[in-house]
């Protein structure tokens, strides 16, 4: 078996468990798993490409950075894309589930949250066309690593931010008020405004973070495989395995769960083909759910 | 006008068998309160396994039985109800938001198998000449739709009937304390898994039942049929109509079904053809907002038998926290 594998799950692996950082918390902390998730993704994306595109109209070609095959225009684009999502996110739950939250079922707001889904797919797929589109159609080469592994130069800078930002969301939510706030309102949330946590505050942090990650999931798609409407949703079933199996409300757990599952996608593919890969994670949420239903970071409810 | 006659009972027919799927969801959704976002994979269960048994023999796949059409329904049930059982006992013991991503992940890998697993399913070109019922008068349209529009509506309303009965017996009465009240229906003994494994094996059957009836109908069968869009269509279908309520599955599934190819009749006569890809979009999008706003306002749908008694005493730990208004 050669072991490419590895790096081609290490980042898959990357998109989804940033993707599932988003699931775990919306579902910690607001209790309800949001089948919205992969089309904020999708809409992070092609904000992004829109704002690469205004850039390239104002500032002409730019010539990328060093060997990669973007340059400043996309890491400008990105952060803007993030704030977009974010407040996409703050948005549909301003006008959707918020109010749907405070009639007290979770379970409708799961199913707004699949209408939703729906929708903001298909204003996609309307506004640019379900026709793939790429940020870059320039070919990069991969450099041996040795062991007959190979990578590019792209996947080298894309894996390092994943790693940054993880370090970073897991040290805001370890280190910081607001997300000791965060935590303490997904482990109990009724002891949580007992001691007077501002709760509209953690709900409105939480879908920025979940949003913004979700974008930057989604441009490491666009930037490695491509921008379709469909690329989040495809990535749902995979982000929601991810973080049930790292156990549900843990960052490291969403991150290590969607590791787990994108070298086994990349080792799948390698033994038995590429059209069964997306099998892999319902095996995987399946084996979880008989096994060990709380995952492996996480904790019963009380 | 005989035209008219013909599609009018062609309309029917399919709006008919959505409204079964319909039904099978109310069972699940509305009476017990499991939440089932991969009926599509279920459906498509369903037609498979139906047109597997009656297909003629085929050398380039597996199946072929030339079995009598009732026996492909028969056993598209049974398939489909076991399937869910299966969902249900992996997930029911657990919380309500797994159910609804494994069932997820159901429609996934139905989706995978059909595509991939030729050998079984014809992979991306499906399955072609499904025996017909009736398939002899096939040279009469009019007289082909109305037979089959009749037995459509028979078997519909068979369903209707079977469970408006079943929800007035005692089992029905226990699924709706069982989503009213849980923990009083468990200290009146009554296991709330077994009840509800139950009634998602029952609902599964039904839109088994309901895809084998589709795929007799159409006379072929792609993985296409049965995407996420499938499963989207029924629900709304079921929350316009009102959840909970069976008539209300019927009359919602014939009303956005009639929307549904009135705009989609429209878009192919105003667009062009390559253009129609992107004007189906906005119908989409359309009803995906329907589906939030009725959510919003008349949760109850046009018949639904709620509201539902709001709980005062939520179980600590378990309640959202009300962002806004803070």
């Amino acid at each position: 078996m050669n072991l490419q594998f590895v790096v081609d799950g290490l980042l898959t692996g990357s998109m989804i468990g940033l993707g599932a950082i988003g699931v775990t918390l919306t579902y910690s902390i607001l209790r309800f798993s949001n089948f919205a998730h992969g089309d904020f993704m999708a809409w992070g994306t092609y904000a992004t490409l829109a704002v690469v595109g205004a850039i390239s109209a104002m500032f002409g070609k730019v010539s990328p950075i060093g060997s990669l095959s973007f340059g400043w225009p996309l890491i400008v684009a990105l952060v803007v894309g993030m704030a977009f999502t974010g407040l996409l996110a703050l948005l549909l739950d301003m006008v959707l589930f918020a109010r749907l939250r405070r009639q007290g079922q979770a379970i409708i707001v799961v199913m707004a949250s699949f209408g939703a889904s729906m929708a903001l797919r298909s204003l996609l797929e309307f506004i640019f066309t379900s026709r793939p589109t790429y940020f870059s159609r320039a070919i990069q080469i991969a450099m041996p690593l040795g062991f007959g592994v190979r990578i590019t130069p792209d996947q080298i800078a894309l894996l390092l931010l994943a790693a940054v930002l993880v370090v970073s969301v897991h040290l805001i939510m370890t280190r910081t008020q607001t997300g000791r706030a965060m935590q303490a309102l997904s482990q109990n949330a009724a002891l949580a405004r007992v001691i007077g946590i501002d709760v509209a505050k953690v709900v409105r942090v939480t879908w920025i973070i979940g949003g913004a990650l979700a974008c930057v999931a989604g441009v490491m798609i666009g930037i490695l495989i491509q921008i379709r409407p469909f690329m989040g949703f495809d990535m749902l079933l995979p982000m929601f395995a991810a973080a049930i199996l790292g156990g549900i409300g843990s960052v490291p757990g969403a991150v290590l769960g969607g590791l787990i599952i994108g070298l086994a996608e990349a080792s799948a593919v390698q033994l038995i083909g590429a059209e069964w890969r997306a099998a892999v994670s319902f095996i995987i949420l399946m084996v979880v759910l008989f096994v060990r239903p709380i995952g492996l970071f996480g904790f019963r409810e009380r | 006008m005989i035209d008219l006659v013909g599609y009018g009972a062609f309309f029917l027919t399919t709006a008919l068998i959505f409204s079964l799927i319909t039904l099978g969801l109310n069972l699940q959704w509305g009476l017990t309160g499991l939440f089932n976002v991969g009926l599509a994979g279920f459906v498509a269960i369903g037609a498979y396994t139906s047109a597997l048994l009656t297909t003629p023999d085929d050398p380039a796949r597996l199946g072929g039985l030339d079995l009598p059409i009732l026996i492909g329904w028969l056993g598209a049930m049974v398939v489909g109800g076991l399937a869910a059982a299966l969902t249900g006992i992996a997930t029911l013991r657990l919380r309500s938001d797994y159910l609804a991503i494994t069932t997820f992940g159901v429609a996934v890998v139905v989706q995978l198998v059909a595509l991939n697993a030729q050998k079984l399913t014809g992979g991306p070109f499906g399955i072609g000449f499904i025996p017909r019922p009736f398939g002899g008068l096939a040279e009469t349209p009019l007289l082909f739709n109305l037979s089959n529009l009749a037995i459509v509506s028979a078997v519909t309303l068979a369903a209707y009937l079977a469970l408006e009965h079943l929800s007035r017996s005692p089992w029905g009465r226990v699924l709706k304390a069982l989503r009213e009240d849980e923990r009083a229906a468990i200290s009146l003994g009554k296991s709330a898994r077994f009840y509800r494994v139950q009634a998602f094996a029952v609902g599964g059957a039904i839109m088994a039942l309901a895809g084998a009836l589709q795929a007799h109908f159409i006379g072929f069968i792609a993985p296409d049929n049965y995407l996420p869009m499938l499963t989207f269509q029924v629900w709304v279908m079921l929350i316009v109509g009102g959840s909970g309520s069976n008539t209300g599955a019927v009359a919602g599934s014939v009303l956005v079904w009639a929307i549904w190819a009135g705009s989609g009749a429209l878009t192919s006569v105003l667009f062009s053809p390559e253009q129609q890809a992107r004007a189906a979009a906005p119908q989409i999008v359309a009803i995906g907002v329907m589906l939030c706003v009725i959510l919003l306002v008349r949760p109850s749908g046009l018949f639904g038998d709620r509201p539902r008694r709001v709980r005062t005493t939520r179980p600590s730990g378990t309640t959202a926290p009300e962002s806004s208004g803070s």
